[in-house]
This record gives C-alpha cells, sequence and structure tokens, in this order.
C-alpha cells in the first residue's frame, strides 16, 4: 500500500510545479527577493516556512468549524503569529546559535502571504491531516524556488555557495577568475531575484503543457 | 438559516476567548523561559568580549566562539579588570559586562545624566586588551559591536553584530572577511580622534595601508556600512579621554 492515497499525495506534488505559490500564484515574492542572495538563508527560510506553514495549518484545520467568519482573518493572524512568536522564544532558550540566524527570519514570515493564503483558501475547508500535507507541500513548493534562486544568485553574485568558494579566489585570480571572470555584483541585488523569478516563470511555462495559455 | 458561529455574541466570545488563551499561553512561554534566555545573552556577551580579544575557536575562515560552557572560566582567566568610566572616572566593577549600552545611550540623551562607560581589560599572552562595547544604527535596526583595542588605539581586534540586517547583505558584517579588516587599522590620525570608515570605491581592497583610516565596505550594504562607520566614531570617541591619561601614566 501507497503510504498515500493518490488524492492525498497530488496535495505535496501539485504545488511542486504545476500550481506552484510563487512562480503560478505568485505569492510570497516579498520574502523570496528580501533572503535569497545566499543559499545558506534560502534553505534556512524554507525550512521555517515548512514547520509553520504546516503546524499553522493544522491548527487552523482544527478549529475551522468553530472560528466565526466575520473575523477568521484575524484568528487566522492571530495563530500564526503566537506560533511564531513561541518557537522564537523555545529556539531562543534552546537553541541560542540558531535562533540568531533565523531571527530575520521569523517576522517575514509572519507576513508571508502563503501562509495565509493557505490557511483561508484550504485550512479552512479540509480536514487536519489534508491540510497538513497541504502546508508541508505549498512550503516545499515555495522552497524550491527559494532554493533555486538562491543557487543562481550565490554562485553569479559571490562566487560561492553555501559560503564556500567554488569559482576560485575573486582576489588572488585564481580559478576562473584567472580568465578574466568576474562576479556580477548585481545579482546580489534584489531586483535581480526578481529578474532570476521572472526567468523561471519563463522556463516553466514555456516546458509545462498543463499551463501553455491557447491565445 | 443562520449558522450559530455568524452571530454577534459568539463572534464577540469568541474574540474573547481567543485573547485569553493565546495572551496566557505567550505570557507562560515567556515567563519559564525568560531566566534561560537571559543565561544564554549573558554566556554571550562574555563570548562577544572574549572573540574581540582573539579568545575564540576560528578556523581558516569562519568566525567560531568558545563554546558556552567555557565562556565562563575563560573570561574570568583572561579579563583581569572590568572598569566603568564615569565623569573621566575609571571605577572597577566586576559586572561591567552587563551594563546596558543602549540604556546608557538613551539616559544620556536626556540631558544631565553622564554615561557609564564600561571598558574590560584583558590580558592574552603578555598583551594588554582594552575591550570596548559600542552600539549603533543599521539600516533595519541595531548594530553593535566589541572592539579590543591597544594603548594606542590600535585595533586588535573586533566583533560585530546586528539585529536585524538584510541576510547575504548587511548582515555578513559578522563575517570574518569584514572584521578580520580592521584589524591593525588606527583610530586616530597623526594625534587626534579619526575613526574608522567603511568606504566604498576604496583605493585599497587588500587593506594593506593600516594607517588610512579606512577599510573597504561590502557590496550593496552602503547603509549597514555607514552605521558602522558612524557607530565607530562617536562612540569610541568617548573613549579617548580614557586612552590618553594611560599614555600619561
Amino acid at each position: 500500500m501507497a503510504l498515500l492515497s493518490k488524492k492525498d499525495a497530488k496535495l505535496i506534488t501539485d504545488p511542486l510545479a504545476d500550481n506552484n505559490p510563487i512562480t503560478i500564484q505568485v505569492l510570497g515574492i516579498c520574502s523570496a527577493l528580501a533572503i535569497t542572495a545566499e543559499l545558506n538563508a534560502s534553505l534556512v527560510m524554507a525550512v521555517s516556512v515548512i514547520f509553520v506553514l504546516g503546524v499553522g495549518n493544522v491548527v487552523i484545520s482544527l478549529m475551522r468549524n468553530i472560528i466565526p467568519s466575520k473575523i477568521r482573518i484575524i484568528v487566522q493572524l492571530i495563530v500564526v503569529a503566537a506560533l511564531v512568536i513561541i518557537v522564537d522564544l523555545v529556539l531562543k532558550a534552546f537553541a541560542y546559535e540558531l535562533s540568531k540566524t533565523l531571527s530575520v527570519f521569523i517576522g517575514l514570515i509572519i507576513t508571508n502571504c502563503i501562509i495565509m493564503g493557505r490557511f483561508e483558501a484550504f485550512a479552512l475547508a479540509n480536514g487536519p491531516w489534508r491540510a497538513f500535507l497541504d502546508g508541508v507541500g505549498n512550503a516545499l513548493g515555495y522552497g524550491i524556488i527559494l532554493i533555486i534562486v538562491g543557487f543562481f544568485r550565490e554562485l553569479l553574485g559571490s562566487g560561492t555557495l553555501f559560503g564556500i568558494p567554488v569559482l576560485g579566489d575573486p582576489i588572488a585570480k585564481t580559478g576562473l577568475y584567472a580568465f578574466g571572470y568576474e562576479n556580477n555584483g548585481f545579482m546580489i541585488m534584489p531586483p535581480m531575484a526578481l529578474i532570476v523569478v521572472g526567468l523561471i516563470i519563463w522556463v516553466q511555462r514555456s516546458k509545462n503543457e498543463a499551463l501553455i495559455e491557447e491565445n | 438559516m443562520e449558522k450559530r458561529t455568524d452571530k454577534n455574541s459568539y463572534t464577540i466570545l469568541f474574540a474573547i476567548g481567543m485573547v485569553l488563551v493565546v495572551g496566557s499561553l505567550l505570557a507562560f512561554a515567556a515567563s519559564s523561559l525568560r531566566g534561560k534566555i537571559d543565561e544564554n545573552k549573558r554566556l554571550e556577551k562574555q563570548q562577544n568580549i572574549l572573540y574581540a580579544m582573539g579568545v575564540n575557536e576560528n578556523d581558516e575562515s569562519s568566525a567560531t566562539f568558545v563554546s558556552t560552557d567555557k565562556a565562563p572560566e575563560a573570561f574570568s582567566k583572561y579579563i583581569s579588570k572590568q572598569l566603568v568610566i564615569q565623569d573621566g572616572k575609571a571605577l572597577e566593577d566586576e559586572n561591567a559586562y552587563l551594563i546596558d549600552v543602549k540604556k546608557e545611550q538613551t539616559l544620556a540623551k536626556e540631558g544631565s545624566y553622564v554615561r557609564r562607560l564600561p571598558l574590560f581589560v584583558g590580558v592574552k599572552d603578555d598583551k594588554t586588551f582594552y575591550i570596548v562595547p559600542i552600539r549603533g544604527k543599521g539600516l533595519w535596526d541595531a548594530i553593535w559591536a566589541y572592539v579590543a583595542l591597544d594603548k594606542d588605539m590600535i585595533v586588535q581586534g573586533v566583533f560585530f553584530d546586528h539585529k536585524g540586517e538584510t541576510a547575504g547583505l548587511g548582515a555578513n558584517i559578522n563575517k570574518r572577511f569584514f572584521m578580520d579588516d580592521f584589524i591593525g587599522e588606527h583610530l586616530m590620525a597623526a594625534g587626534t580622534f579619526k575613526g574608522i570608515n567603511v568606504i566604498k570605491g576604496n583605493a585599497d581592497p587588500l587593506n594593506k595601508d593600516k594607517t588610512d583610516n579606512e577599510v573597504d565596505a561590502i557590496a550593496g550594504a552602503t547603509i549597514t556600512g555607514n552605521g558602522v562607520s558612524a557607530m565607530l566614531k562617536s562612540e569610541l570617541k568617548l573613549y579617548v579621554p580614557y586612552f590618553k591619561t594611560l599614555k600619561t601614566n
């Protein structure tokens, strides 16, 4: 027996490509632009969002029948904010080093529109298990794009990956730099993230038949 | 038919209940973890101070502190004296490192208050370091540093940190490639205090000239870099009189 039914598996796989939150729904762009200058930060942000969106979706789903519809948005906000603050406090107490690396992202997670989007569109109408899968799936789809963008920006902008030089030393002119190659400082600026995301969307739309629109 | 959850009375009760539950949950979490968090912050200060004077576990490229369990021991071993300078007088205070620089800065702004300036004297391999904690503003939030100086105000080591600078850009001020550039830089120029400027388009990117009062900036982090320059200038200036007394004695 498969671990997940076909329908459940689709909840995870769909957001990875065909219904990716960044490239198709164009949500969560703000954080995708801000923190992808290096791969490490992209990875940390991806993991944080997987956690918050997975757990948050379950909490909202469990509360879905008792949340008054008039104030549901504010309830969702409180849930995600409370969750994020608790995670932050626990990290500060038990994993201080990690919490220092994460501190920038903690605030950004609350404002990530993917989280509110999934609460509103999915968790409010589905059971906890399916909501969990949907949360993890969407966060993975978000994370993949973050890591792709981070990979190109760090490689072309700083010549490193995860902070490790891969193209040689730009100052001592070794490796690729010996042939006159230069880092493109422009890549580490936020606007270039937008262009990289645009290129990903372009490639995806031209390759994926499900997404090709007829005119 | 109207659903039960659509009623105004239900909505209000739900909101009150939610506030109570979430509020007490957060209050409980915050107060039960406070002790541990404060302890972590205290150890971090010790690690930062030690890092600046060269007591650390750095390998070739990364910046690594002495581990938290060894920090208190190393701190009492290497830091020989802690001073508080107020109104030109330097008094010993074994808890000077716990002085909140931010609080002192705010109090000093309000007029008559004379700032207490903490200074730590460390000795390692027969060399004396004067370590100074400073604090300033980056692009998004606070930045701070521990600067280890010798008696001529030449930088011997520095540790920068920040609260929320942009990852990959301003946040890199706590990376070795930036911090190590400060080592050996002079704060004085021809007998007067000049500070160290973090400068773009520096003619000396390899940082061989240590007396130019300049280090190379991080691309894409102009405002954070300016914040670092401003912090070094305004804060370290306050210590100049103390260093003058060191020379005359």
